[in-house]
């Protein structure tokens, strides 16, 4: 379980982006995220991953506070993937990071074997988004921010990348956080959904498709 | 409006530091944007939509072998005469925001793309300040820099100098990227009514869905060619019209509809 | 050559420079003692076809003396460059570590750059005793400060970059990032850098050479070159001058040339 009590956040002395802010995100549990922009929802996703600290409150995951080193159990994934990488790096160096993916996940997300030495930036933005989500799924991960990973690309590559994303997540149990303001996108990923607005959270109305 | 015909683009590449290689972009492509409606562009990145639209306004650079024609108003559109219309006759709402100029306010902007256009100085000023009311931008957001704009803003002030340039025809290139779902309406709402004056409008965009909302026509790109033009009205139901089915697969795979990809291309569309 | 190959062009460009630099270094071995060969028959011989830029007080050579001389200050340059900015890129990579050190590198860069450096180069010249090694520590301690503050904006500005972030989380060490992110970020730079403080450090080595306290009177440096000639100018014996300086301006500027292009292109 994913926890975050009462959370604060604010620069310096302005009033804060949001507060009180709990939420839960159980394993194997998809759970949505929408707003308006500047609503704060990229700011939370940082502080549950532990890219940023709180003002006030805090996050617990299965009770314990986050690690400070060695790989996190939360990760999180930013919008646009080319600031995600290296520039400099060839393909293979970026996806081997954190670990080595197996050929068959490597199949499933359809990061083809001739791109692993190219460059990253001959490939597309779908092509990198792929492989920042195959290379954030390190053993050890449990828990995954996806900050509007799919709203930069096409309905079928979307659709892709959330297939395979989803049968991972199954087979491991992991929990999955997607932000994103396409609610028919959460309806169809989602088990329940929360709404930041006014800097407040709420746990939203949701319609799950099926 | 403008006529494409059979254009197609390489660009040079570098698989070795001092060797030159030309890579195809644009395939063959032929379709036509008629006045007063919105003609919407969509595909996967890399499809080369948005090389498509520096191909019309002849910013592609030099090096690039570029075949086929394109008709503006029924004549030959070629590079001194894409050259002399653009910022005038044809107008680019680029996807990169840093082509406001930093150091001046929006309506000083807008001002100068009326004077541009022709316009004496004073109807300039009123027709600028009449574009920016006409696009919701409030006096704040007039006498705001280019920094102080939010993305929403800046993309209805380049809308508003594509307005005021009399622009005939406005290529906007993924106008609602990065946006929330009011600005983004917004944006779309300043292109549709652009089209309502009588202009053609290019919509280049990977949003079948919100690009649907206003668009006329669509035509679908992949890999540098023309899958299928279909009026939008074809996009509904299971995409039964559609004849394609790269076109039908991307309708289907929208979150609203099927959220699916018919099993037969599947294999071939996964990850293509 | 074709002109629309403008990476071709370049690297055309560049050959010819290395080429030309090739035969100045290499001059050292071929010239052989011909710099300082004394002919007294022939002194203060204007340019023409026996002397081909004319020679000095003393009878000697001056197209052999400008080329050795132009030799020299490449080794000086070339030293200097490279220890500057391997000074710069230490410093500033330091300075990502913490915001302490950050604040300890910023205050030696403000330091270094509020005082006059052709003073600051003269004592540090002076009290090392002068020659080679002087020169080349002298110019190299004065001269990294630009540098080294260029690239510590570089870096500062990456380690807000999302990649970086990313690699924390995915568990890698700030050895790691500052090896594999920070450093092959800040080489490019740190290259384009050392080669626009080349013709900096040629240029004074020159004057430090010129005021008495670089190389020694024996060495024909173009300093030395230049310093002689001032004592005869007024005699009408320009040339002593002018093609040791003119030598020096193209070398300076090809090299300046060089490092444009490099930082247009990375």
């Amino acid at each position: 379980m994913l926890e975050a009590c009462q959370l604060r956040y604010a620069f310096h002395t302005q009033p804060p982006l949001f507060e009180e802010v709990s939420l839960r995100l159980g394993a194997g549990e998809w759970v949505g995220l929408s707003g308006h922009s500047g609503a704060g929802k990229s700011t939370l996703g940082r502080l549950l991953a532990g890219y940023d600290e709180p003002t006030a409150g805090h996050v617990r995951i299965a009770g314990q506070r986050l690690p400070v080193k060695g790989l996190r159990p939360v990760q999180w994934l930013p919008q646009s993937p080319e600031l995600a990488v290296n520039p400099r790096w060839q393909v293979a160096r970026v996806l081997h990071e954190a670990w080595e993916p197996p050929e068959a996940l490597r199949h499933a997300f359809g990061i083809k074997p001739e791109w692993l030495n190219r460059p990253v930036r001959t490939l597309s933005g779908g092509e990198l988004q792929r492989i920042c989500v195959l290379r954030a799924l390190a053993p050890g991960v449990r828990y995954l921010i996806a900050d509007e990973i799919s709203t930069m690309l096409d309905p079928i590559t979307q659709l892709a990348l959330w297939q395979a994303l989803k049968a991972e997540a199954e087979k491991r149990k992991l929990g999955v956080l997607v932000i994103s303001h396409d609610a028919a996108l959460l309806g169809r990923l989602c088990q329940r959904r929360y709404h930041l607005e006014n800097a407040r959270l709420h746990a939203a109305e949701h319609h799950q498709l099926p | 409006m403008l006529r494409i015909e059979q254009l197609s683009l390489a660009l040079p590449y570098y698989p070795r530091f001092w060797r030159r290689r030309f890579a195809t972009h644009l395939d063959q492509l032929s379709f036509s944007v008629t006045a007063g409606s919105v003609h919407a562009v969509v595909g996967a990145s890399g499809a080369g939509k948005s090389l498509l639209a520096h191909a019309i306004m002849g910013l592609l650079p030099k090096d690039a072998q570029l075949s086929g024609s394109c008709f503006f108003k029924q004549t030959l559109l070629d590079e001194p005469r894409k050259r002399a219309l653009r910022g005038r006759e044809l107008a680019l709402i680029p996807q990169s925001l840093s082509a406001l100029d930093p150091l001046a306010r929006s309506q000083h902007q807008v001002n100068w793309a009326a004077r541009r256009a022709g316009l004496p100085p004073s109807p300039a000023r009123q027709a600028a300040s009449q574009a920016l009311a006409h696009y919701q931008l409030d006096e704040r957001a007039r006498r705001a820099y280019p920094h102080e704009l939010s993305g929403g803003m800046a993309r209805r002030v380049l809308t508003a100098m594509a307005h005021v340039a009399q622009a005939s025809l406005v290529i906007a290139d993924e106008p609602t990227i990065g946006l929330d779902p009011a600005q983004r309406s917004r944006v779309l709402d300043a292109l549709a009514a652009l089209a309502l004056q009588g202009k053609a409008v290019m919509l280049i965009t990977h949003d079948l869905r919100h690009a649907l909302s206003i668009a006329d026509r669509v035509t679908v790109m992949r890999e540098g060619r023309c899958v299928e033009s279909a009026d939008a009205s074809a996009f509904q139901g299971t995409g039964q019209m559609l004849e394609s089915a790269y076109a039908r697969a991307l309708w289907q795979a929208l979150p609203d509809n099927a959220f699916n990809v018919d099993t037969e291309y599947a294999e071939e569309s996964r990850f293509a | 050559m074709n002109a629309t190959q403008p990476r071709l062009r370049a690297l055309a460009c560049s050959g010819f420079v290395a080429l030309l630099l090739l035969a100045l270094l290499s001059g050292q071995w071929w010239l052989g003692d011909l710099p300082g060969r004394m002919q007294f028959d022939a002194r203060l011989a204007p340019p023409g076809v026996d002397h081909w830029l004319g020679t000095d007080a003393l009878g000697r050579e001056l197209w052999a003396r400008t080329l050795a001389g132009l030799g020299l200050s490449f080794q000086v340059g070339f030293l200097a460059a490279l220890l500057g900015s391997a000074i710069a890129l230490g410093l500033a990579l330091l300075a990502t570590l913490s915001p302490r050190l950050d604040a300890l590198v910023r205050l030696l860069i403000d330091t270094l750059l509020s005082v006059p450096h052709l003073i600051l180069l003269l004592l540090i010249a002076f009290a090392l005793g002068g020659g080679l090694q002087a020169v080349v520590i002298a110019v190299a301690t004065t001269h990294w400060p630009g540098l080294a503050r260029v690239l510590r904006a570089e870096l500062f500005q990456l380690r807000t970059a999302p990649y970086i972030d990313i690699s924390r989380a995915l568990g890698k060490s700030r050895g790691f990032i500052l090896l594999h992110h920070f450093l092959p970020h800040a080489l490019p730079h740190c290259l384009v850098g050392a080669l626009l403080l080349f013709p900096h450090a040629i240029l004074h080595e020159a004057a430090l050479t010129f005021l008495g306290v670089g190389l020694s009177p024996s060495q024909p440096a173009i300093g030395i070159l230049l310093a002689d000639a001032m004592r005869y100018l007024s005699g009408g014996y320009w040339w002593l001058g002018v093609f040791p300086g003119l030598g020096l301006l193209l070398m300076v500027l090809s090299i300046e040339r060089i490092a444009h292009g490099l930082r247009r292109a990375l």
